[in-house]
């Protein structure tokens, strides 16, 4: 079962990543574009029959948009899994607690104050600081209880005082209006290799600590008593857990803008296939949720060409069904 | 800036002097009447406030600087206007009806602020923004016929068509050469369907982003993908975000993928000043001179 979960995966992401590579806007020979993929090994010099324009558009434009897309789905997914984990709550995402709400009032209040219509470097550490405002407020206010219920309100609260900050900066300078609303809908669309290279020191840290603790996940689900005489420090583990998760978040958020719904369809469609050991879905979150951006970004870019559809409107398009399907499915087990 | 102020104050005295010898100058003559757009006022205004900063521009173009008392926080050019932190985007109506105005010009009816406004027996003058030239034309006309620089404004618009008309008729045709019209780096940009894709269209010219907004449900600002972007291969890019968002040849050759592209390579990326590209008033023929200076560099 998980082992063909994890062969679904791979073929998922080779599948994901061909179909990324192969079209787009432009309608390139696919042996052309394999030919210069191919070229880019070192001492490899083939003739593609395609002009130096398609050439960096394959090269410039696809391929690191197709990896950056990777890196968030991942990122995303394996954030989303470890919130659920850490909340006890099968309907936490990075989106619903709040922390992507305090990362755009981050990046928000950051273009406003600088007016620079580019995004600049130091936007994840912005990105960061709201994310972790944001996460710290929802478990303050919701978290003491333990009571899912009492968690999605706080976050709801958080996420709508923050989205007013937002609002209010965003009237204050409506110059910056049009660059702060495109970036809010999620973007990869002015990818490049700069925003790749951006996110993944952040996404590795995020992901080898999100990973390492994997275990101490599924110990967290038996409740803090039990998870204390396993030998384990449940509250340790949250926080940690907590941190990295946002920091990975706010990195994907910074450079990708808010897409919506990831974290929550990618973990429980891996519970479906992979059951509810912490221990396959964290990886497997990563594998699916890298597909799954690949093919979102594919369809937002080529769908309406040559204008593109938000990103964050494709994952929410397919993601908002998915999680009213969970939620009647969830809603059904603790009925029964 | 100050010639202008010279002359606008000699027109002022000319005007005074010929109304000097009636016992009321500001009183509505048989020849002077101060009505347009529907509205009809009592006497010439004399405490106008401007929320647009296009309007602002004609009413100094036209002579009815001194007339204005208050103009919005966007309205940046000419320097003499009184600019105010009064907002066009979010209009507060106690805020305008404190400047005591007998006319407010607006470029949007944000908020209802034109019911807000007349409720308080403030009259409302909506020029809203040009679609083409001859309504830019119109709103000249509109905007001396309600200041009582009727005059004035009928040769503004004379000589800014003949001026555009000169300015086009002097450029050879490029039936095939293709335009990017940049409003920010994201890359939102506008159709031949808009006021300044019109511009562009005197010229001949093509728009990359035409079938990106085919049937104008985008309002003729549609967002393009920058594969699709490159692929269409501009000859020419004209930046309208060179002040907001300070680019330039530089900035885009060094976004990736560009540099192959034709307007980038034969150096045809023309920074734009963001605020004459995005008013439809006097400025325009300063736009239309960049565009058609541009254009003549184009290898026929």
């Amino acid at each position: 079962m998980k082992l063909r979960a994890l062969v679904g995966g791979v073929v998922a992401v080779v599948l994901a990543v061909i179909a990324g590579l192969a079209f787009g806007a432009a309608s390139l020979s696919p042996g052309g574009v394999a030919v210069e993929l191919l070229n880019l090994l070192p001492g490899v010099h083939l003739r593609s029959g395609l002009d130096p324009r398609q050439v960096a558009i394959v090269t410039q434009l696809r391929l690191p948009r197709v990896v950056l897309a990777m890196l968030v789905g991942a990122v995303l997914s394996l954030a989303g899994g470890a919130y659920q984990g850490v909340f006890r709550n099968p309907l936490a995402d990075p989106y619903l607690l709040g922390v992507a709400a305090g990362a755009g009032l981050g990046v928000t209040a950051f273009i406003t104050l600088r007016h620079a219509g580019a995004l600049p470097p130091e936007t994840p550490v912005a990105a960061f600081a709201g994310a972790i405002v944001a996460v710290a407020l929802t478990y303050l206010l919701g978290g003491r209880d333990r009571s899912p219920a009492a968690l999605i309100l706080a976050g709801v609260a958080v996420s709508a005082f923050l989205a007013a900050a937002q609002t209010y900066l965003l009237q204050r300078n409506v110059d910056d209006l049009r660059a702060v609303y495109s970036w809010l809908l999620g973007r990869l669309a002015t990818a490049g290799w700069h925003d790749t290279l951006l996110l993944l020191p952040y996404a590795m840290i995020s992901g080898i600590v999100i990973l390492l603790l994997r275990r101490d996940l599924d110990v967290l689900t038996v409740g803090d008593e039990e998870a204390a005489s396993l030998g384990s420090h449940p509250q340790r583990s949250r926080y940690i857990l907590l941190a990295a998760a946002s920091l990975g978040t706010a990195a994907a958020v910074s450079v990708s803008g808010l897409i919506g719904f990831v974290g929550v369809i990618v973990p429980h469609t891996v519970r479906l296939l992979a059951g509810y050991s912490y221990r396959a879905i964290l990886p497997l979150s990563m594998l699916y949720g890298a597909a799954f951006m690949v093919l979102a970004d594919l369809v937002g870019r080529t769908v309406a060409s040559p204008a593109e559809i938000p990103i964050g409107v494709v994952t929410a398009f397919f993601g908002a069904p998915f999680f009213v399907l969970v939620l009647r499915s969830t809603t059904r087990t603790a009925a029964t | 800036m100050r010639k202008r102020t010279a002359l606008g104050l000699a027109i002022a005295l000319v005007l005074s002097g010929c109304g000097g010898q009636q016992a009321t100058p500001s009183a509505p003559t048989a020849q002077e009447s101060y009505a347009a757009g529907g509205l009809t006022l009592a006497k010439r205004p004399e405490k106008i406030v401007s929320l647009s900063p296009t309007a602002t521009e004609t009413l100094f173009a036209i002579g009815a600087g001194t007339q204005v008392v208050a103009v919005d926080d966007q309205s940046n050019y000419p320097a003499e206007a009184p600019r105010t932190d009064l907002s066009g985007f979010k209009p507060n109506a106690e805020a305008i009806a404190a400047k005591q105005p007998d006319l407010v010009i607006i470029a949007n009816d944000i908020d209802k602020i034109k019911d807000q406004l007349t409720t308080l027996k403030i009259p409302v003058y909506l020029a809203a923004a040009a679609k083409e030239l001859p309504e830019a034309y119109r709103q000249f006309t509109d905007l001396g016929a309600l200041t009582g620089h009727r005059k004035e404004a009928e040769a503004l618009a004379l000589k800014t068509k003949d001026d555009i008309g000169k300015l086009v008729a002097g450029v050879p045709r490029h039936p095939r050469t293709k335009y990017y019209y940049e409003l920010d780096p994201t890359l939102y940009t506008v159709t031949s369907k808009t006021f300044v894709g019109s511009l562009f269209a005197l010229f001949g010219l093509n728009n990359v982003a035409d079938p990106a907004d085919a049937d104008g449900a985008k309002g003729g600002y549609p967002q393009l993908g920058p594969e699709a972007l490159i692929d269409a291969n501009p000859d020419m890019v004209f930046l309208a975000d060179s002040k907001c968002c300070k680019q330039s040849l530089a900035t885009v050759k060094a976004r990736p993928g560009w540099a192959a592209v034709a307007a980038v390579r034969n150096g045809q990326v023309i920074a734009l000043d963001d605020d004459v590209a995005s008013r439809w008033g006097p400025r325009i023929v300063d736009l239309v001179r960049t565009i058609a200076d541009a254009v003549n560099k184009v290898p026929a």
